[in-house]
C-alpha cells in the first residue's frame, strides 16, 4: 500500500503519463492513447478533465461533484471500476501508464459514458423501491435506531447508485439476466425496513430468474463499494429469508 | 495496448481478491470433480463386467504419478467441500463471519486433509 | 441462471453429500493404506445394505448437483441459454445418474 510520502515522492516521479483512453460508441471503439502532465495531488478525474479541456475536446465523460459524493465519475481505471476523483494517480499509474475506459456491463453511449437504464430497469424489477405502509394521516412510525432490523437496512442506505459494484461483478457479466449487487441490497434494505409493507413481493420478486439465487459471494461488489458497503451480505440475507420461508411454508 | 470492445463479458475479469479467488477455485475444483466421475463410475463398474480389468486397474494405481493424481482429486473434494459449508455458513446462518479468513481455513484444511490421505498412499 | 427451486435443490443436495463426502474422505484415508485391490475393496461393499444406501444416496445427490452446477457454469461461460441448456443439464443428470448406478450396484451386488 503507499502512504502518503511515497505518493508524493511518485509525483515527481515522472513528467507525464501515457493513458490510454477507450473511444468510441455502442457499436464499438478503439483504445487512444494521450500523454498526460503529470501535477500534484492528481486523480485520474484530473487527467480526463485535461485531456478534454488540453488535447481533444471531443471525448465524452460524466462527472458531477468532482469530491467522492455523487458517484458520477465511475469509470474502469486498469481494468478495476472506480471513482475517477478520488482515486490518486500515484496509486494506480503502472510503468508511467494508466488505461481508463467505461464501466464495465453497462452499454455504451459513448467514449467513457454508459447508459444507466438498465441498471435502474434492474432497481425497480426486484422491487426495490419502497412500498409505504401508513399515509400522511397516520401517525409517524416508530423505528428505533438500535433494532436489530434497522441496523441490519441501515447498512444499506447509504447506497448513491454509481454502479461501480454493478460493473465490479463476474455474475452480472456472465448472467443478462442478474438483478446485480445494488438492486438486491437495496430490496434487502427494504425488506428489513418496518415502514416498508411488501415483504412477500420483495421476495417474490428477488426469487426470480436472474435474483439472488444467482449471486456466487465471489464479493467484488463488496471489495470495490466505494463507501463500504456490504452488497454481497445483503445478498445472503435474501436468500437466507427466501430459505426461511420455504421452510416455514413449504414454497418458494 | 489492447483493442476492441471494452465489454466483453469474457475479457479480463476485474482483479483478483480474495474472495474472487477462493469463488474460482470452487468453480473450477467442482468442474474437474464432475469431469472426473464418469470415469470414476466406469471403473468401479468394471467389478460388474470385467473384475480381472478392475485389478489389472488398481495395480496400475501404484505408480507414483497416479499417486499424486490421487492426492489432487482428495485437494479438489476437499477444496469444494470445505469451501461449500462456508458457503452455506455465508448463505444460511444468521452470523456475519470473517469470510476471508474462512476461506484461508478452507484452504488449510484442505491441504490437511489431502496430505494425510497422500502419507497414507505412499 | 438459478431461479428458487434450482437453488434449493443443489443447497440441499450439498447438504446431504457433505456428511457423505466426509465418510467417503475417511473411506479413501482408510482403503488406500497398503495399496488397493478389487478384493478388498469388494470385500467390504458387497452384499451391505449399508454402503448400498451410502452410495446410492451419494450418487442421487450428486447427479442433482453437478447437473444444476455445470448448467450455471456453461450459461455464464458460453452462450448456450434456453432448451438447449436445459437439455444439455438433463444429459448430465442421466448421465451420472445411470453410471453412478452402475457402479454402485457393481461393488454391493453379491
Amino acid at each position: 500500500m503507499l502512504d502518503d510520502a511515497s505518493i508524493a515522492e511518485t509525483d515527481h516521479a515522472a513528467d507525464s503519463i501515457a493513458v490510454s483512453v477507450w473511444r468510441g460508441d455502442a457499436s464499438g471503439g478503439t483504445w487512444e492513447t494521450f500523454t498526460v502532465p503529470r501535477q500534484p495531488s492528481q486523480t485520474v478525474l484530473d487527467i480526463v478533465t485535461w485531456i478534454q479541456q488540453e488535447a481533444d475536446p471531443t471525448l465524452t465523460y460524466r462527472f458531477a461533484c468532482r469530491v467522492g459524493m455523487c458517484g458520477s465519475c465511475a469509470m474502469m481505471v486498469n481494468d478495476e471500476p472506480r471513482w475517477t476523483c478520488r482515486t490518486h494517480v500515484g496509486r494506480v499509474v503502472k510503468d508511467g501508464a494508466i488505461s481508463i475506459a467505461p464501466l464495465r456491463n453497462l452499454p455504451v453511449i459513448k467514449d467513457l459514458a454508459t447508459d444507466m437504464d438498465p441498471f435502474f430497469d434492474k432497481w425497480v424489477k426486484a422491487e426495490a423501491t419502497h412500498h409505504p405502509s401508513a399515509g400522511r394521516h397516520d401517525d409517524f412510525a416508530a423505528v428505533l435506531p438500535d433494532d436489530e432490523q434497522r441496523v441490519e437496512a441501515s447498512a444499506g442506505i447509504e447506497c448513491i447508485n454509481c454502479a461501480v459494484c454493478y460493473a465490479a461483478c463476474d455474475t452480472v457479466a456472465g448472467n443478462p439476466d442478474y438483478l446485480g449487487p445494488a438492486a438486491l441490497q437495496r430490496a434487502w434494505t427494504l425488506y428489513n425496513d418496518s415502514r416498508d409493507d411488501a415483504g412477500g413481493a420483495i421476495l417474490d420478486a428477488v426469487s426470480a430468474q436472474g435474483g439472488c439465487h444467482s449471486c456466487h459471494s465471489m464479493g467484488s461488489c463488496t471489495h470495490y463499494c466505494p463507501n463500504d458497503l456490504d452488497p454481497m451480505g445483503a445478498i445472503a440475507g435474501l436468500k437466507r429469508a427466501t430459505a426461511k420461508r420455504f421452510f416455514r411454508r413449504g414454497r418458494g | 495496448m489492447r483493442g476492441g470492445d471494452p465489454n466483453a463479458a469474457t475479457r479480463r475479469p476485474v482483479r483478483g481478491h480474495a474472495l474472487w479467488y477462493a469463488h474460482i477455485i470452487h468453480r473450477v475444483s467442482g468442474i474437474a470433480l464432475a469431469l472426473f466421475l464418469p470415469l470414476h463410475f466406469w471403473v468401479l463398474s468394471l467389478a460388474l463386467t470385467d473384475a480381472a480389468r478392475l485389478d489389472n486397474f488398481l495395480a496400475f494405481t501404484e505408480l507414483p504419478f497416479v499417486k499424486v493424481a490421487e492426492f489432487g482429486l482428495v485437494f479438489l473434494l476437499a477444496l469444494h467441500l470445505f469451501g461449500g459449508l462456508r458457503l452455506m455458513a455465508l448463505e444460511w446462518l444468521p452470523w456475519r463471519a470473517p469470510h476471508k479468513t474462512l476461506a484461508a481455513g478452507t484452504l488449510a484444511v484442505s491441504a490437511f486433509v489431502s496430505g494425510v490421505f497422500f502419507l497414507q498412499a505412499i | 441462471m438459478l431461479d428458487f427451486r434450482l437453488y434449493m435443490a443443489q443447497r440441499l443436495s450439498a447438504l446431504i453429500m457433505a456428511p457423505l463426502v466426509v465418510g467417503h474422505l475417511a473411506v479413501m484415508i482408510y482403503a488406500v493404506q497398503g495399496g488397493l485391490s478389487a478384493g478388498e475393496i469388494l470385500g467390504r461393499t458387497q452384499g451391505s445394505l449399508f454402503w448400498a444406501l451410502f452410495y446410492g444416496g451419494f450418487v442421487v445427490a450428486v447427479s442433482v448437483h453437478a447437473a444444476i452446477g455445470l448448467r450455471t457454469v456453461i450459461s455464464e461461460w458460453t452462450r448456450l441459454r434456453g432448451g438447449m441448456l436445459n437439455g444439455v443439464a438433463m444429459a448430465i443428470f442421466a448421465t451420472l445418474l445411470v453410471m453412478g448406478g452402475r457402479a454402485v450396484l457393481a461393488v454391493t451386488l453379491v
